[in-house]
């Protein structure tokens, strides 16, 4: 492998790195914060991925769909949130478990309502379109170089948001010691409502930033559900921080994993899983139990 | 002077800059109670889940006999005679009295974990079970489902599971918390029927309690020892009355009045 | 009172495996098919319980164990003959059981929402390493084209090609397994298996080897779903990827819920009746799956204890605690150290 070529795959790596954070972030967060374990996060980014088609389909305009996904999606998470998680606070991981896995066919049957079960592509805007010619054979697409950036300013907008805002310090301690926050008066019900609308709305985000570089098909929700698993699982519940090492981590795994051993590379990442359960099993940035 | 059943050596737990635990050496002689007073956060706590293998140790030595048990899981120590209560009851709420016992009797039966044969028909378990029950006064709530229970009666069923497991030592983390005068009555009799053929370590704020039971004391403060001896040594000794006896001494004799 | 319930439950027991046995002599084959089909469901709902109900561990890779013994069968099927049962059964169960005891050795170090996501990430990795790679047809799948052989010296014991031969067979190992998970659960291995559910502290502190002991369950509970994923692969004649996928997990969870967590034949009934409800959704509406979630839903919110409490509430027998409440927890405030 030459120089550019492990360049181009190392930016692939990062990007997907990138991608997955945005998407585990959320995860984390509503883990670490609320002690809910939503199943049905992943199925928020395919249906991101879908309002981004459907916007753009109509409006021919990147941008709107963009905010009009985000929009959508943190609406439907502070509904669902009223309406379902709130009760579920105080219960047993077995009833979110169910309710989430009850929400993934209720979203998957209405997205096949709505918008049909075809395999879509969204145009990136026109500005973004086109490639960055590397040498006579490759080629970079400006997309995706657009795509980093924009999760680098997100990641820093996240990392901002929980290190030096009110609200952030908020969710340190919640993701610190829950009992403890809430004995000191914390208006827990506001921060809940919009940490899980926000979980919801970054998982979207993530499925409308990817689809006009992947496709946008009716089970992308399940990988994604998964990868992230994993992502939280090696960076710790909770650490926002955790969430981007994991991220890399995956993104790079899989990128190099794919080129060096084709055969196995889905498995990778597993491997890499067991590894870091065996070595710390609260995951590497992760609070230790008592 | 009776033999050493439990030997911790320069016991110390820190967690990450705050030392909870430093340099504490303890040893729990058979036929006595040995009882760790000190004041709020001195590390009580602290030094019976080490001694229990519930939290693991930074540094030092936890000797039982002449077995070295400082490694072993909370598990692993139980069944090598190390039986303790915790300061929030600790019970199987929803279980009767028997059954609470039993669990802890077939812990310590011949074959805790057989895979068939109904567990409510051993009846060496069973009469364990049941004999550890009447040793801690609670034959008469047999049938009870430990959560409709007074607290004072479920702080005596964690002392009747502790017996039933067979332990030579028995740790015991405020036993006498939030109990009222009768009951508290009632467990100190308990506690001093306990360190016959055993090692009893008490961890315990309500002082008559203490200096009723007590053979041997072990004052600590900030995580460390401050003074251990005789109940007489203890409380004439000028650091103790100054840290921490004469105030609360007297807090406690006003509250028994 | 007490004495008549237990004498009418005896009786409605006794009537229900009289049906069961009878059911082929009457029904017809579609429905001895389907029977079987709800039965090799209720196996592997019932080996989730195991870990879910009495140890208290969501599993989400109980569908990885299924269907890794059905491709077990799949792959020591030869192209025009049936394996040896004999042979490919217990190889099958074996290496469901193996599977869990790695997976279980890993995934038990954890707690709490930490294990449902450590699970459902291996169990998807399994799902992956069939969908991927060649080693049992990828994501098409493998063929089953002939059953697979029970006998003796040549002589057939039991042509499980024969619908009612097969459906006596999922039955009678169905009544197996839920005769062992009966006596394991009853026995001591089962009663500190529900005390490390209940108070893991104390458990240990009692001096149980907890992790030992979750393990020895998610392990029989592997091979019990592992016997199910066999038999399900030998009635189909086709195992795919999707028998290992993580849908099929939660759906067995929701029969676990539906029939009543904690009890040995609720999940049997809740295999039933979720089949049977999704058969007559299915037949009545094209987005059958949506009202499956909300029924779904439905069932986390107003039912938690499935089935049994409906049929509770439907007696209208006020179910009243004896004795006095709990006394007060008042004790946490006065005694931190």
């Amino acid at each position: 492998m030459d120089a550019i070529t492990f360049a181009v795959q190392l930016l692939n790596g990062v990007q997907y790195g990138l991608v997955l954070f945005l998407v585990a972030s959320g995860l984390t967060l509503v883990f670490g914060i609320l002690g809910v374990i939503n199943l049905a996060h992943g199925a928020f980014y395919m249906l991101g991925a879908y309002f981004a088609y459907w916007i753009s389909r109509y409006t021919g305009n990147f941008g709107l769909a963009l905010v009009g996904g985000v929009a959508m999606a943190f609406a439907i998470g502070l509904a669902l949130e009223q309406i379902f998680v709130k009760r579920l606070y105080g219960r047993d991981h077995l009833a979110q478990v169910l309710l989430s896995f009850g929400l993934i066919l209720v979203i998957d049957e209405v997205r096949q309502i709505l918008f049909g079960k075809d395999v879509h592509s969204v145009a990136a805007p026109t500005w973004l379109q086109g490639s960055i010619r590397l040498t006579d054979v490759l080629s970079y697409p400006v997309y995706r170089l657009a795509l980093c950036a924009i999760c680098l300013v997100l990641a820093a907008a996240i990392f901002y948001v929980i290190q030096r805002t009110k609200l952030g310090m908020v969710i340190r301690a919640g993701a610190e010691n829950r009992d403890m926050t809430r004995a000191l008066g914390i208006p827990f019900d506001v921060v809940n409502k919009y940490v899980f609308a926000g979980g919801i709305a970054l998982a979207a985000l993530g499925g409308i930033l990817v689809s006009p570089i992947s496709t946008v098909f009716p089970g992308m929700g399940d990988g994604m559900l998964i990868i992230s698993f994993v992502v939280v699982v090696l960076g710790g519940i909770g650490s926002v921080a955790g969430a981007a090492i994991g991220a890399l981590m995956i993104g790079l795994t899989d990128t190099f994993g794919k080129v060096f051993f084709p055969q196995i590379s889905s498995i990778l990442i597993y491997v890499l899983m067991a590894g870091v359960l065996l070595w710390r099993p609260n995951g590497l940035l992760g609070r230790k139990e008592s | 002077m009776s033999e050493i059943l439990l030997k911790a050596t320069a016991l110390g737990k820190q967690y990450g800059g705050l030392r909870a635990v430093s340099g504490v050496s303890i040893d729990v002689h058979r036929d006595e109670v040995h009882a760790v007073i000190g004041p709020n956060g001195a590390g009580k706590s602290t030094l019976i889940n080490l001694l229990s293998g519930d939290v693991c140790v930074t540094c030092g030595a936890v000797m039982m006999g002449e077995n070295d048990i400082t490694a072993l899981a909370p598990n692993r120590r139980a069944m090598a005679g190390v039986g303790r209560s915790y300061q929030k009851t600790t019970i199987f709420q929803n279980a009767t009295v028997f059954e609470n016992v039993r669990l802890a009797a077939q812990a310590h039966g011949g074959r805790p974990l057989r895979l068939f044969g109904a567990a409510s028909r051993d009846g060496n378990v069973n009469a364990r079970a049941e004999a550890a029950i009447e040793a801690a006064g609670l034959t008469h709530c047999f049938d009870t489902v430990a959560r409709f229970m007074s607290h004072g009666e479920q702080r005596q069923l964690e002392i009747a599971m502790v017996l039933a497991t067979e332990p030579r030592v028995i740790l015991l983390d405020e036993p006498l918390a939030g109990m009222g005068h009768a009951e508290a009555q009632r467990m100190i009799a308990l506690i001093r029927g306990l360190k016959d053929g055993r090692a009893v370590l008490l961890v315990e704020h309500d002082m008559d309690a203490v200096f009723a039971l007590a053979d041997r004391l072990t004052v600590m403060a900030d995580g460390q020892t401050i003074a251990s001896g005789s109940p007489e040594y203890v409380r004439s000794h000028p650091a103790v009355r100054a840290a921490y006896l004469g105030h609360d001494h007297a807090a406690a004799e006003g509250e028994a009045a | 009172m007490a004495h008549v319930s237990k004498l009418w439950r005896r009786g409605a027991f006794a009537l229900v495996i009289a049906m069961a046995i009878a059911l082929p002599i009457f029904a017809p084959t579609y429905y001895v098919q389907f029977a079987a089909k709800a039965m090799l469901m209720g196996m592997l709902a019932l080996s989730l319980n195991l870990v879910v109900g009495y140890g208290g561990l969501v599993s989400l890779c109980h569908a990885a164990f299924f269907g890794l013994a059905g491709y077990v069968l799949g792959l020591m099927t030869p192209e025009s003959a049936g394996a040896s049962m004999w042979l490919s059964l217990p190889a099958a169960v074996l290496v469901a059981g193996a599977a869990a005891a790695v997976i279980g050795a890993l995934s038990l170090r954890t707690r709490g929402i930490y294990f449902i996501m450590v699970t459902l990430a291996f169990g998807e990795m399994l799902f992956y390493l069939f969908h991927d790679t060649k080693i049992g047809g990828g994501s098409d799948g493998l063929y089953i084209y002939v059953k697979p052989q029970l006998a003796i010296g040549g002589a057939t014991l039991l042509d499980l090609e024969n619908n009612h031969a097969f459906y006596y067979l999922a039955l009678a190992l169905l009544a197996g397994a839920t005769l062992l998970v009966r006596e394991l659960v009853r026995s001591p291995f089962g009663r500190a298996l529900c005390a490390a559910r209940d108070n893991e502290r104390r458990a240990l502190s009692l001096g149980f080897p907890v992790f030992r002991v979750r393990l020895t369950a998610f392990v029989i509970s592997g091979m019990i779903a592992g016997l199910a994923g066999y038999l399900s692969a030998a009635q189909f004649g086709f195992v795919a990827p999707q028998m290992l996928g993580w849908h099929l997990s939660a759906t067995v969870l929701v029969m676990v819920v539906l029939g009543g967590v904690g009890t040995v034949l609720g999940p049997i009934v809740g295999a039933f009746a979720l089949i049977g409800l999704e058969e007559a959704l299915k037949a009545s509406f094209e987005h059958w799956k949506l009202i499956k979630g909300l029924i779904i839903v439905a069932l986390v919110f107003l039912a938690p204890g499935g089935i049994q409490q409906l049929a509770a509430l439907s007696r209208a027998a006020p179910v009243e605690r004896k004795g006095p409440p709990a006394a007060p927890q008042s004790t946490e405030a006065l005694s931190n150290v």
